[in-house]
């Protein structure tokens, strides 16, 4: 690993680049130059980015396959639902309350499961999901099958723009650490890293939390854009659609993963005009895709300020940000 | 006590549909180790082939029963061909993610073919009767019983198979080790197509079973008995084949008495509670073996 000193110009680039998107979106909505529709799409692409960067962290870099992240979002977005809408409480804290529940439940269903390994591991968390559907169908306080409806609609685009760059930042902060290495060795090889002294279960467990707070987050920002939440929302269909993206964006790469939940959003909206063909060539773009790259659209590297120096030739900067394992 | 055997009874009968989808499920991932997600649409498709059979071609239930196998035995050949065979040695989430989507273009191709909408079996395919036991306490229908018969007459078959028949060896063999069986001279490309075949048959029956049980199909019939014989598989140990049969059972049996006793919304739930239950004390599955790990 090499040594980063923290490099002014790439911070102030980022900055500045986010600033600009999030002020012309801002002001796109504000005057509503872009109509409903690609709004809701905006904001449909700002949460499968948080879902698709949080579950990356679970399946791609510390490579636990987790079939369950749909049932940590509709926990978040329950839970904050019922907090603003039910209790009165503010929005931040509807937010807040659905991560730590999202990231409890995390907890509390990693501690047992993450002793299973591989296929079992993810069918054991297919079950969770489904479990969670099922008792949120039958409590009648959250409405039942017919859903909690009502939620006042406030995810607004600062909220969205800055949960999508707070959970990026974390999770690309916590990948770049010791536990991110730590989390990257127990993808490698388990037995290795055991062997090395990772105590691998608590890493396991701590990407696990930390995937389904960031889920919690996505689904609270769903509640409270889309005015209703239904169980059938959050089925294993769902959680399928997140796995879909970061196998896509290729596992173990958060730019990948941004990437690819981008294409999917955007494909499947475009894809919106041809409704009743929509499924079939999702399907089978999905297959293609897998069959002619595996490994993802951008397989474990990332996009970052030294790809861009690497394509304009610049033979001083650092060759790769991470070795290939 | 009587409405214990029936709900006992109920549950055999489900239990040994789920038990002859599992069987698909666990024979391909035996040999490829793939969770083949697209098999309960497969089901789905043989529900449908032996669907048009009789509303169209109007033969019975048992010669759309063939039909129907016949016809997924080809489809899942052609699956294996066009979208597994190219990953099979890419990484395992990779074949998850193309089942997924071989699983959605079933489904999402039957709908735009057939519109979405649900079909029922034509009225005297199969004329209900009712046998009645101790004093009518305990009531079998004939549906329970075609169902039962058919069902265990294939488990026999396939046991027969996969023990006896060349075919059935070189099974065995290549879902013991891959590299060694074709180093003995066993064709694994056909020995893989052979097993799809199989399973993708079963499951077709399947299929035609749950059209006569329930009267009603449609294009996503498919999901939940196929997510449901996956954790029968996983229960009785994914890739070993009696234990994908009691594992059927099992399931059939717990969501008969969930429904009977209990509330039957709660019905899925309690069958994935028991799925974690069982990996957590038995990670393997009950007849599953701990190879442990070789570093």
């Amino acid at each position: 690993m090499v040594t980063k000193k923290l490099n002014w110009t790439h911070l102030t680039i980022s900055t500045v680049t986010l600033a600009v998107i999030f002020t012309v979106f801002q002001y796109l909505i504000a005057r509503q130059l872009i109509d409903v529709y690609y709004q809701i799409n905006l904001f449909m692409l700002g949460i499968n980015i948080i879902l698709a960067v949080s579950l990356n962290l679970i399946n791609g870099f510390t490579g636990q396959l987790s079939l369950g992240h749909a049932g940590f979002m509709s926990v978040g977005a329950y839970t904050a639902a019922v907090m603003t809408t039910k209790l009165g409480y503010s929005f931040a804290i509807g937010i807040g309350a659905g991560c730590l529940a999202a990231a409890l439940m995390g907890l509390l269903i990693g501690i047992p499961t993450l002793r299973l390994k591989g296929d079992y591991l993810a069918i054991a968390t297919l079950g969770f999901g489904e479990i969670v559907r099922v008792v949120f169908l039958n409590i009648e306080y959250v409405g039942g099958a017919s859903g909690l409806i009502g939620i006042p609609q406030l995810t607004t685009w600062t909220w969205l723009f800055v949960s999508v760059v707070v959970t990026v930042v974390v999770i690309q902060n916590i990948v770049n650490s010791s536990y991110g290495r730590a989390c990257i060795s127990v993808r490698e090889n388990e037995v290795a890293a055991e062997l090395m002294g990772v105590n691998t279960t608590k890493y396991k467990v701590l990407a696990f939390t930390v995937g389904a707070l960031f889920a919690g987050l996505a689904g609270g920002l769903y509640a409270h854009y889309f005015f209703i939440i239904q169980p059938g929302t959050f089925g294993f269909f769902r959680s399928f659609d997140i796995l879909v993206m970061v196998v896509l964006g290729g596992l173990g790469s958060t730019t990948g993963a941004i990437v690819a939940a981008a294409f999917l959003t955007v494909l499947s909206a475009g894809l919106q005009s041809f409704p009743e063909v929509r499924m079939v060539l999702y399907s089978v773009v999905l297959i293609i895709t897998m069959i002619y790259r595996p490994q993802g659209l951008m397989g474990n590297k990332e996009l970052s300020f030294r790809t861009f120096q690497r394509i304009r030739g610049d033979k001083n900067g650092p060759v790769v940000n991470r070795e290939p394992v | 006590m009587y409405e214990f055997f029936q709900q006992m009874l109920n549950g055999v009968s489900l239990g040994s549909i789920y038990a002859l989808i599992a069987l698909g499920y666990t024979m391909v991932y035996g040999i490829i180790n793939l969770i083949n997600f697209a098999h309960g649409d497969i089901m789905m498709v043989g529900a449908y082939v032996g669907f048009f059979s009789i509303a169209i071609l109007g033969v019975g239930v048992v010669p759309a029963m063939v039909f129907a196998m016949l016809a997924c035995a080809l489809l899942g050949v052609v699956i294996e061909k066009l979208a597994y065979k190219p990953l099979r040695n890419s990484t395992r989430i990779a074949a998850l993610i193309t089942a997924i989507g071989v699983s959605l273009f079933l489904e999402y191709a039957t709908i735009w073919l057939l519109t979405p909408q649900q079909r029922s079996f034509p009225i005297g395919t199969f004329p209900e009767k009712n046998y009645y036991f101790f004093d009518q306490q305990l009531v079998l229908t004939n549906k329970d019983l075609f169902v039962l018969v058919a069902a265990v007459a294939l488990m026999v078959l396939l046991q027969y198979i996969v023990k006896h028949t060349r075919i059935g060896k070189s099974m065995r063999a290549v879902s013991q080790d891959m590299e060694a069986a074709m180093l003995m001279g066993i064709n694994v490309d056909k020995t893989i197509s052979y097993t799809f075949a199989i399973g993708s048959a079963l499951a077709a029956a399947a299929g035609v079973m749950v059209g006569v049980y329930y009267n009603t199909i449609d294009p996503l019939m498919g999901i939940i008995p196929g997510l449901k014989a996956f954790v029968a598989a996983v229960i009785g140990g994914i890739g070993i084949i009696p234990g994908a049969m009691m594992g059927g059972f099992v399931m059939g049996i717990l969501e008969a008495l969930v429904s009977g006793y209990g509330s039957s919304l709660y019905r899925d739930a309690v069958a994935f509670a028991v799925l974690i239950l069982i990996l957590l004390f038995k990670p393997t599955g009950i007849f599953g073996k701990d190879t442990g790990e070789k570093v």
